[in-house]
């Protein structure tokens, strides 16, 4: 996939996973991987970058004797989500104008 | 390798980061391999999976605005006395201007790369309309019913617009290569601010 184009996409496929509830790292990575290739290290910088535009909030949670990170989304969050719905929107009727053109050439 | 050699090994590759970004990746891909063991896998192979400390330090790096990285390299270890601070005002106009300099010439460099590729399209350029020029000089020869001339001019046209169409894969391939060498460029400045002996490698 286009770099760019995906950069785009991991930013809002980690605000989606912790959409509906708090989440952490391992669990996003395994969540978001079936749908599009992600590792620890494209991971933390869109963690540091989405806490740093107030997107999500993380917060420290015991866990089997440990501390683990877990990440809150915010009303910029989920205002972020809802952006980037509308936007595809307008790109799935624009890909099915082009399938549309594909067709008629065949 | 196992999870402590791994931290510690990332954190010497993260010297010049300030602590708190350091402590900050060091908790999180500690975590990431505890995450990983609870599922089943040994330290070994949550590392393998995870990467080697080099490439992760090295992204760091990259991720870093240059400013930070300059700025924890010329932070002093200790609070400068008032000789030094007085001595380090006196020495600014030499030690500015050496600054000033070094900074020039790097902009300087970066300037010839890109004319070099200026000069490679205004050779494809000129080429192109060398090979017009053989045309037009086809068209007033035959007018002047000069044919052998024409079909010269016609046929040194025609080399000059080859070579401007083979230009174009070639233009293509010096641009890609600028690019490519700019980016080399930009990560040798942020490694200079890198602790020495700790090598670096573009992977």
């Amino acid at each position: 996939m286009d770099a760019q184009i995906k950069r785009g996409l991991l930013d809002v496929c980690v605000l989606a996973a912790i959409k509906n509830e708090d989440s952490y790292g391992y669990k996003i990575i395994k969540d978001v991987k079936p749908y599009i290739d992600i590792s620890e290290s494209t991971l933390y910088p869109i963690l540091r970058r989405l806490e740093s535009n107030r997107l999500l909030v993380e917060r420290s949670v015991e866990h089997n004797g440990r501390l683990r990170k877990y990440y809150h989304i915010t009303e910029l969050g989920k205002l972020r989500i809802e952006e980037f719905k509308k936007e595809w929107k307008e790109v799935l009727s624009i890909y099915k104008f082009i399938m549309k053109e594909d067709g008629a050439d065949e | 390798m196992n999870k402590i050699d791994f931290l510690s090994e990332l954190e010497k590759r993260l010297d010049c980061v300030c602590k708190e970004e350091r402590d900050k990746t060091l908790v999180y891909y500690g975590e990431m391999i505890d995450d990983r063991v609870e599922d089943g896998l040994t330290e070994e192979q949550a590392v393998l999976e995870i990467g080697t400390p080099q490439r992760i330090a090295e992204q760091i790096m990259l991720d870093l605005p240059l400013k930070t990285l300059v700025k924890n390299r010329l932070k002093p270890k200790r609070a400068l006395g008032v000789w030094e601070i007085i001595l380090i005002v006196l020495g600014s106009p030499i030690w500015l201007s050496l600054m000033i300099a070094a900074v020039a010439v790097v902009i300087s460099l970066y300037a010839v790369l890109w004319a070099v590729l200026v000069v490679f399209y205004a050779v494809g350029a000129s080429l192109a309309i060398g090979g017009l020029v053989g045309v037009v000089c086809l068209v007033v020869y035959l007018i002047q019913a000069n044919v052998g001339a024409g079909l010269f001019m016609l046929g040194a046209g025609l080399v000059c617009a080859g070579i401007a169409a083979l230009m174009i894969v070639v233009n293509n391939l010096v641009a890609k290569g600028l690019v490519k060498a700019s980016k080399a460029i930009f990560i040798g400045i942020k490694s200079c601010f890198i602790k020495k002996g700790v090598k670096y490698e573009k992977v």
